[in-house]
């Protein structure tokens, strides 16, 4: 198993630019995910790694060696298609024989790996079976077989469960764990499912309009997302982002949602550190856990309206009414009665992130903690 | 919708059955026409109103396949038993098979048939094979001016081909091709490639890329990853494009008139001829048609189950 190292990487598909000077390490039997929405790119940039399309300018290194010129079957990495690409006309045993034969493995070889990996991924009994008799949770188990029978350098992954109905992606999702654990293979992992990102991977990459927005763990772009894109993608239900008016005294400072007349406290060193940040707009931005909600009147929280009311069976989502604008609150189910009613709220400093409005950059300001 | 279909819904309407016995006769007629005057005695094959019941005879087949010579009288019992069962059967006729030096003489129709056989075998071989190649370099790469070499390979089929009759007889002429297998296998197989690309592009790009990169990944060669993935994917393609590409040429008539008249004659132009010479013998140019017929009958029959699409579909979610 190996690093691979993405060094300054340029795509034009004509005259659209793909990949736009991407940078990235992955570390030995590191587990990455390429997150982000559709058409940003992350394909393109697994098939680059793969070396079924070619790039622009850049180098890609694994075990850094520069491969960007090398054909994808002399990479040594192996690539599971979100369709899964089974032969049609081959039956299980020998899709997932296939990329051994390409090496004119002896027979005997050939077969006790095969088997191995059969056991491994549970699918002993379906060898003989061909693609168009699988389910789709198995076509795909025959598909990582056959990415993972080779013990390539790596394994690339690009929405591999993505076709799956919700509950078979669940399950496939902790299998795909499990045997990343027990195969410590490097693996990129493409997806769109920000869950799938946060529970497979070791660390995030976040792509948006072909530009890397943000690597880190998952409690890295979740705690503490670099932009208001990575702000807004992670994260369900989304973060309540809102223009903000600083108001400094009284040993506090006060943060109001623009035009909204309410001003949230804040402690008063938070004006010093905005008012170092520049003199451009600003942008706050809060997760429905980080608005903390009560009954009664309480020092630091400022009377708001309960204006609706989803029940998510664990909690609530609630949409607070502050002057002409909206936040919406996580509750213990049940908490606010009904729409109309006044309660008060008060926005957590510690989950509470400010953004320069221009360029959507975090000012990096963390409080408390 | 219940998941109960009634009986009639599974069997279809009465109307539609009738209808389509009725359309399943109408196109059947001729071939059973042939096909029974082939067998006919020749006393009642332009018989009025047809006869439809009757002894079935091997003569028109004996007569097909021989040279034969008017019989002055009768043969004697002597010969008539010394002769072989099918050289009986045209004795009643007032006919024997003419024999050199002891050897049956044969009629060309044999020579015409294997011709017939090696012209469109050949040429649907060749057409089908560029064909696939072509399509497939179409279908995958990127190449300058697809979408206009793609319409000008079309167009060589636009005009009707009888048009260039006369510069093709001389253009063989001067290179010698008339009258040679060779020279209609070109002439075929240039008919049928355009035919063959534009067919078997659909065909290949319904076959998704991935399962080729799959093997590129893999350590496979293009050329490997294409005999061993996608020609296997393509055989539905490729047996409905061979199919329609031996049915044309096994067919052609107009150049196969024009360009050949003896050794690499085909069939077609070879059955009419027979016409001309002489007493028109009805049931021998049925038998000859009727033989026409099989090849293609064979060759569709064999391929049946590539000609079912969607076999091998569905390994690929869409
Ligand atoms: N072969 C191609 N030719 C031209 N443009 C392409 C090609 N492949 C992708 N693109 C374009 O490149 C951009 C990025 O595509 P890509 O497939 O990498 O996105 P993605 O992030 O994987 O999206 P998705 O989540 O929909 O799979 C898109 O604008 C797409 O239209
Ligand atoms: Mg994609």
């Amino acid at each position: 198993m190996s690093t691979i190292s993405l060094q300054s990487i340029e795509k034009y598909f004509g005259e659209n630019y793909v990949i736009r000077k991407l940078n990235l390490e992955i570390a030995d039997r590191e587990f990455v995910v390429l997150l982000g929405p559709s058409g940003c790119g992350k394909t393109t940039t697994l098939r680059a790694i793969a070396g079924l399309e070619a790039i622009d300018s850049g180098d890609i290194l694994i075990d850094g060696k520069p491969v960007q010129h090398l054909r994808a079957g002399d990479r040594d990495i192996a690539f599971v298609f979100q369709l899964f690409a089974l032969y049609p006309h081959l039956s299980a045993y020998d899709n997932i024989a296939f990329p051994l034969r390409a090496t004119r493995e002896g027979t005997d070889v050939v077969d006790r790996q095969v088997r191995e990996v059969a056991k491994a991924l549970q699918i002993e009994h379906l060898l003989k079976s061909m693609p168009s008799a699988l389910s789709g949770g198995d076509m795909q188990r025959v598909a990582i077989g056959r990415a993972l029978v080779r013990r390539p350098k790596a394994l690339l992954m690009d929405e591999p469960i993505g076709a799956l109905d919700a509950k078979l992606r669940e399950d496939m999702r902790s299998e795909l764990k499990r045997l990343h654990v027990e195969n410590e293979a490097t693996t990129v992992y493409v997806t769109h499912d920000q869950v799938e990102a946060m529970s497979l991977a070791d660390r995030i990459a976040i792509m948006h309009d072909g530009v890397l927005q943000q690597v880190g763990t998952p409690d890295d772009v979740y705690l503490y997302p670099a932009n208001l894109f990575v702000a807004q993608f992670v994260g369900s239900p989304v973060m309540n982002i809102a223009d903000i008016e600083v108001r400094s005294g009284n040993g506090a400072t006060r943060i109001e949602p623009h035009g909204s007349g309410v001003g949230f406290e804040f402690p008063a060193e938070l004006g010093n550190m905005l008012a170092a940040a520049g003199d451009g707009g600003l942008k706050l931005g809060v997760r429905p856990e980080g608005i903390q909600v009560a009954h009664e009147q309480t020092t630091g929280f400022q009377q708001v309206e309960a204006h609706l009311i989803e029940p998510l069976g664990a909690y609530d989502i609630v949409d607070l009414k502050v002057g002409d604008q909206f936040l919406r609150a996580r509750t213990a189910s049940g908490f606010v009665n009904r729409p109309g009613d006044q309660v008060w709220a008060r926005l957590d400093e510690e989950q509470t992130h400010f953004f320069d409005a221009n360029s959507g950059d975090s000012l990096g300001i963390r409080l408390g903690g | 919708m219940a998941a109960v279909t009634t009986r009639a819904e599974r069997i279809g309407h009465p109307i539609a059955i009738v209808a389509i016995i009725v359309v399943t006769l109408i196109f059947l007629a001729p071939i059973l026409w042939i096909t029974s005057t082939a067998f006919k005695p020749r006393a009642v094959a332009t018989s009025v109103p047809p006869t439809v019941i009757f002894q079935p005879e091997v003569t028109p087949f004996v007569k097909l396949f021989t040279k034969r010579v008017q019989l002055r009288e009768q043969p004697t019992q002597e010969v008539y038993d010394a002769a072989p069962w099918w050289e009986q059967a045209i004795f009643d006729n007032g006919e024997r098979v003419l024999r050199v030096r002891g050897n049956v003489q044969p009629s060309q129709y044999g020579n015409r048939f294997i011709n017939s056989l090696i012209v469109a075998g050949l040429s649907t071989i060749l057409a089908v094979g560029m064909g696939t190649f072509t399509a497939y370099g179409f279908s995958r790469f990127k190449i300058a001016g697809r979408d206009d070499l793609l319409f000008f390979i079309l167009s060589t089929r636009m005009l009707p081909p009888i048009v260039v009759a006369i510069p093709m007889f001389l253009m063989y002429r001067t290179f010698s091709l008339t009258d040679t297998h060779i020279g209609l296998i070109i002439l075929y197989t240039a008919f049928n490639l355009s035919f063959a690309v534009w067919l078997m592009k659909g065909f290949m790009d319904e076959i998704p890329k991935e399962y080729e990169e799959a093997a590129l990944v893999d350590g496979y060669t293009r050329m490997q990853a294409f005999f061993k993935i996608v020609l296997p994917e393509a055989t539905t393609g490729i047996a409905a494009t061979a199919v329609f590409s031996f049915i044309i040429a096994w067919n052609e008539y107009a150049f196969a008139l024009i360009l050949t008249n003896r050794r690499a004659q085909t069939a077609p132009p070879f059955i009419p001829s027979q016409i001309g010479s002489g007493v028109v013998d009805w049931t021998a140019i049925a038998a000859g048609t009727f033989l026409f017929l099989l090849p293609v009958a064979i060759f569709t029959f064999l391929l049946r189950n590539h000609l079912l699409r969607g076999v091998t579909f569905g390994a690929i979610r869409k």
